[in-house]
């Protein structure tokens, strides 16, 4: 068995990027099939157009339409392409300079395998037949001779921004203590470590010390039971919320524990919450039980007098 | 060796709104940027290093922005670095250019510091739950709430307090042309009046989400003679603390206390009351105005909230906070931080508009981030630092 518990976690978000005027001519230049580059204050022309000149650091405003035509200046082959790239076989990823301009654009060439394609090989744009004005909207293809007329495109009026759908795949580690933590209570046990300098229990317990710097290695169990020191009481609902509000998020200061625990109040009405409540555990049936502190569905009141307020107020 | 005198002699900022969906990122920096060396009289050419700060990269969803940024900055062929202390970042970044100045290694630097919130979503961003926790994190407002009440049940205070800083500083932004909100009107009973929304804070008693960006153009002495109204750097500190540790005091967090004594110290202050002029204090939810001025030692502790309740927190008061609206009247995060320190020159270069406190000579920039557990905060002033 690993010393670590593991999990995996995703990221992900469509992220609205507004692209401002400069980039929004290029995309709104490939929406209508028609690449736009711009002037440089050094007489080069480059696509896509920069947002600011290298040299005099001004907007870019010169802008020129270029051909749909240029010549591979280098290239790599993706044999094995992954999700979000722009095809689901082998393609090749290029630098490939439009005629007329002056510095090479990075895209995909679509051709079977490497012995399709070389430096120096002339390639021609492949317009998608719907296009909303992204970098996607185009890829290259070897030039036969012929151009072939795109579709017209749907969309009007300029292209301000773009949706970009990131996702990362993470594993989550908890650390070997955490881990020690989470076990415990998937046998329904509450276990904290001690600090051996400054004596205050952390519960969860974890690799070191954050005052002293050592590692708390004394283990002890604590008591499902304690006090709540403060809370809020969440009423706004967000995106990715996991517990439908309104419901109250309390610090519990364990018995015997030096630091509160965040968790879940229920089995009391929100208005009578107050610090220095008493609270339990409630766990969940034995059956649901895994290596996370969702064992414990919430905490509820013990109705025992409240603690006093010395017994606490350190801890807010 | 000493430091050699800095000090601020360009201050941009961006107008800032919910969503400036007619900029990039690089638009928006550049906005400000082009504002602040203008104020300077100078040109991107004549500037020797960039610094960049900018809260976390997933509320924007571009991993190091700093790079794809270079080049629209003037970057090129110069050093440019990013610095992150989370919301406090504005406030580190203007201090990492300062030093960079007071070092002697550049005489002219430019620093910005943004942020796009329309492009994510903040509550989610900070929000990802983590496996095997408790899912009970409810953005920034979820975490600061129960330190709020903490204080509440410290202090004593009346519970309207945070209402009067909320309707001060929408009022003062009213006098900001460059703040998000403008709201007409709003009175401590209009924000008591507001929905409850992360128990003890209500809606107008938080920061807006904002686009925008600040940038501040920090020289050396030779370089700032020749500046009709410099606001010259009496002092930098930054301290930080674990996020959690066994009975951390997160109202009055001890990073705080010692970044705020040492300040005073080398900024040869005595009496922040008396001596400060204005501050620019980073305030997101109301509760922490009274907060922070026990935490920065205008007040004893437990008192603060007696100087936002006589008034003396206002335009007219003993020590006047958030002249410009505060961060609840325009919340960037990377550049909140940053807007508090430029706001604060703006006060001492007599700068500052309609929000300007007459004959203001020093004042006080303030930030902080993460749990609570960074802290950046600088004092400028009209005359040039005696010690």
């Amino acid at each position: 068995m690993s010393r670590t518990l593991s999990a995996p976690v995703t990221v992900s978000f469509d992220y609205t990027r507004s692209v401002g005027p400069v980039i929004g001519r290029f995309l709104t230049g490939l929406r209508d099939a028609q690449f736009v580059g711009a002037r440089l204050s050094d007489g080069r022309v480059v696509v896509p157009p920069p947002e600011y000149d290298p040299v005099t650091h001004r907007a870019t405003a010169d802008f020129v339409e270029v051909a749909e035509t240029g010549t591979v200046t280098s290239w790599t082959w993706v044999s094995e392409p992954v999700a979000g790239q722009p095809f689901d076989r082998p393609f090749a990823f290029a630098l490939v300079t439009l005629d007329g301009t002056d510095a090479p654009l990075l895209h995909a060439v679509d051709v079977a395998s490497p012995d399709e394609i070389n430096t120096g090989m002339r390639v021609r744009a492949r317009w998608a037949a719907e296009r909303t004005g992204a970098i996607t909207d185009v890829v290259f293809v070897p030039d036969t001779g012929t151009a072939t007329a795109p579709p017209p495109a749907a969309g009007e009026g300029d292209v301000t921004g773009i949706v970009t759908p990131v996702s990362l795949d993470y594993t989550y580690a908890a650390s070997p203590e955490e881990s020690a933590f989470f076990r415990g209570l998937a046998e329904g046990r509450i276990i904290a470590q001690r600090c051996p300098k400054c004596q205050k229990v952390y519960v969860p317990p974890r690799p070191a010390c954050p005052v002293d710097g050592v590692p708390t290695v004394e283990e002890i169990e604590l008591p499902d039971t304690g006090t709540v020191t403060t809370f809020c009481i969440v009423n706004v609902p967000f995106l990715g919320q996991k517990i439908t509000p309104p419901y109250v998020s309390a610090y519990i200061l364990l018995d015997g524990a030096d630091i509160a625990l965040q968790h879940l109040i229920l089995d009391i009405p929100v208005e009578e919450i107050r610090m220095g409540l008493r609270v339990k555990a409630v766990w969940k049936p034995r059956e649901e039980w895994g290596t996370t502190i969702e064992n414990i569905s919430h905490f509820a009141p013990t109705g025992e007098p409240d603690a006093d307020y010395d017994t606490y107020k350190h801890h807010l | 060796m000493g430091k050699t005198p800095a000090a601020v002699i360009g201050v941009g900022q961006t107008h800032h709104r919910a969503k400036r969906e007619d900029v990039s990122m690089a638009g928006l920096c550049r906005e400000a940027m082009d504002r602040a060396l203008e104020d300077a009289g100078m040109t991107l050419d004549e500037i020797d290093t960039i610094v960049v700060g900018k809260a976390p990269d997933l509320f924007e969803g571009v991993m190091m922005p700093e790079l794809y940024l270079a080049e629209a900055l003037g970057a090129a062929g110069k050093p440019l670095l990013r610095v992150h202390t989370a919301g406090s970042v504005g406030g580190s970044t203007a201090i990492v250019a300062a030093s960079l100045v007071q070092s002697g290694v550049h005489k002219k630097v430019l620093t910005v510091a943004f942020e796009k919130q329309s492009e994510s979503n903040a509550m989610w961003a900070l929000s990802v739950p983590v496996p095997f926790v408790m899912p009970v994190h409810a953005g920034a407002g979820g975490y600061f709430a129960p330190h709020v009440r903490s204080y509440i049940r410290r202090s004593g205070a009346p519970t309207h307090i945070g209402a009067i800083v909320a309707a001060k500083d929408r009022t003062n932004a009213l006098k900001n042309p460059y703040a998000h909100l403008h709201n007409e009107g709003t009175t401590v009973e209009s924000v008591l009046a507001s929905q409850m929304l992360w128990d003890p804070i209500r809606y107008d008693e938080t920061c807006p989400s904002s686009d925008g960006a600040c940038a501040l153009v920090i020289a050396a002495e030779d370089v700032a003679a020749a500046s009709p109204n410099p606001a010259w750097i009496h002092g930098t500190v930054m301290r930080s603390e674990p996020t959690t540790a066994a009975e951390r005091d997160q109202v009055n967090p001890q990073a705080g206390r010692d970044a705020a004594a040492a300040l005073w110290k080398q900024a040869g202050i005595t009496s922040p009351i008396d001596e400060i002029d204005a501050a620019e204090i980073y305030v997101p939810f109301s509760w922490f105005e009274p907060m922070w001025l026990e935490n920065l030692g205008f007040a004893a502790e437990g008192e603060g909230w007696k100087l936002t309740e006589a008034g003396e927190t206002a335009m007219t008061g003993r020590i006047p906070v958030n002249c410009s609206g505060g961060v609840l009247s325009s919340n960037p995060i990377g550049a909140s931080g940053m807007l508090r320190f430029g706001e604060a020159a703006l006060q001492v270069r007599g700068a500052a508009g309609e929000h300007q406190v007459d004959g203001a000579r020093k004042a006080l920039g303030h930030a902080y981030g993460g749990g609570s557990q960074f802290f950046a905060m600088w004092v400028v002033g009209a005359d040039k630092p005696t010690n």
